[in-house]
């Protein structure tokens, strides 16, 4: 299993790539969106990508538009780690076709609890 | 900081004198941990300080008691069993009540309230048009109580299993927090309970969860608690327990199936014969979409 982290700060992901690897994946990173979608494009395609919402060149929102208008990639499955926390917003990225969302500060548990209900972990494990 | 052996010993005596929770040897730091905030609210310089004003307060033993039952918890916590509820257990109570429309469930050690509102939003999403439910929530903990009648979450408790579809559905922002729908609350009802003392008088359930807290008591508590629970689940109704928490050697009165990853225990069949109608409950709470 892939996971592809794309966050503007090293720190973070720097944090999440210690989470899912732990769990068993094999992590690729960018730093912005348009950086994620050129992964895809030269055909890494992840199954899973964390992705922030506010970040420079492509943010996050943008980055789940851009990737499920293309429907080679509809397998990827989505997820918003991010410190926006309105409701509308929340909202906002699922209609786009985020999965799933956390919200910043989160635990490590929080992570798998989320892969967990995505079923790309069971038991501290990929499944 | 670590909390001195004599003063352990009596914070370790005092919970299970007063509530029957064990805190062997080895939880030190789980007790440090709970009763570090409180040590500090009262200005006491470290534990062992606030342990000796607990020796001779009796307001405060009241609250360091309060901070000892905290459990930690979570959305959903551990998937599979309410996985079983959706599948097995609610159609099972939905076809056997047909007469009587209504659902009841216990969420007992309910702690902050997730799994009884986890309960809440399945029922929401599951129950028939013209059913009514209600789920009772009982803690040992007035704090706990609180907070499941305030239905409040910070947000690192929302990221702890909740699926964002439900969050968005059944949650608004207030300020720092997230708060439960009116619809949820109203299927929620809260009363204090000790699981170690005899129960006062309680409804028929159809399903109780009673996961992850008989662990903290001694094999006899255990038994004893398994017994009285016997007595309040229908005949034909389900209790769950935590996972790594069973029936077997405990008391014989329960059947078990597995269902899934989960094991769901029911009253064994020959061991009574009552009606399986909810006696004394009031079917006010909701209404099935």
């Amino acid at each position: 299993m892939h996971a592809l982290i794309i966050d503007d700060s090293r720190a973070m992901r720097s944090i999440l790539r210690r989470i899912v690897t732990d769990l068993g994946f094999e992590t690729l990173e960018a730093g912005h969106g348009q950086e994620a979608l050129d992964h895809l494009e030269a055909g890494r395609v992840p199954d899973l990508c964390l992705i922030d919402w506010n970040m420079p060149v492509m943010d996050g929102y943008t980055f789940v538009t851009k990737v499920r208008e293309n429907p080679d990639w509809r397998d990827v499955t989505l997820m918003m780690v991010t410190t926006e926390s309105e409701h509308g917003q929340i909202v906002r990225a699922l209609a786009a076709g985020a999965h799933e969302y956390v919200i910043k500060p989160f635990t490590p548990d929080a992570i798998v609890d989320k892969l967990e209900l995505l079923g790309l972990v069971q038991g501290g494990v990929p499944a | 900081m670590t909390i001195s052996q004599s003063s352990f010993a009596f914070v370790s005596d005092l919970a299970r004198r007063e509530t029957a929770m064990l805190y062997d040897a080895g939880k030190e730091y789980l007790v440090e941990a709970r009763l570090l905030p409180l040590a500090r609210a009262a200005g006491c310089a470290d534990v062992d300080a606030y342990v000796t004003r607990l020796r001779i307060d009796q307001a405060e033993r009241a609250k360091a008691l309060d901070a000892l039952t905290i459990n930690e918890t979570s959305w959903f916590r551990d998937n599979a069993p309410y996985q079983a509820f959706t599948e097995k257990l609610l159609p099972d109570v939905l076809a056997a009540r047909a007469h009587v429309r209504h659902v009841s469930i216990w969420s007992a050690a309910c702690s902050s309230g997730q799994e009884a509102y986890s309960l809440a939003m399945l029922l929401d999403q599951h129950l028939p048009a013209g059913w009514t439910a209600q789920i009772l929530a009982t803690d040992v903990s007035p704090t706990m109580l609180a907070r499941v009648d305030a239905g409040r979450y910070s947000q690192v408790e929302m990221n702890r299993g909740l699926p964002a579809t439900s969050l968005v559905k059944y949650f608004s922002r207030v300020g720092s927090e997230w708060e439960v729908s009116a619809e949820l609350k109203r299927m929620v009802r809260t009363q204090h309970l000790n699981l170690a003392a005899p129960f006062p008088l309680l409804p028929t359930f159809d399903i109780v969860f009673l996961r992850n807290v008989l662990i903290y008591f001694d094999m006899e508590t255990k038994r004893d608690i398994l017994q009285r629970v016997h007595r309040i689940v229908a005949p034909d109704g389900y209790l769950l327990l935590g996972s790594s928490e069973t029936t077997l050697d405990m008391d014989d009165h329960w059947g078990r199936e597995a269902h899934g990853r989960v094991q769901v225990h029911r009253p064994a069949t020959t061991t009574r014969a009552t009606t399986a109608t909810a006696v004394g409950w009031h079917p006010t709470a909701m209404t099935g979409a």
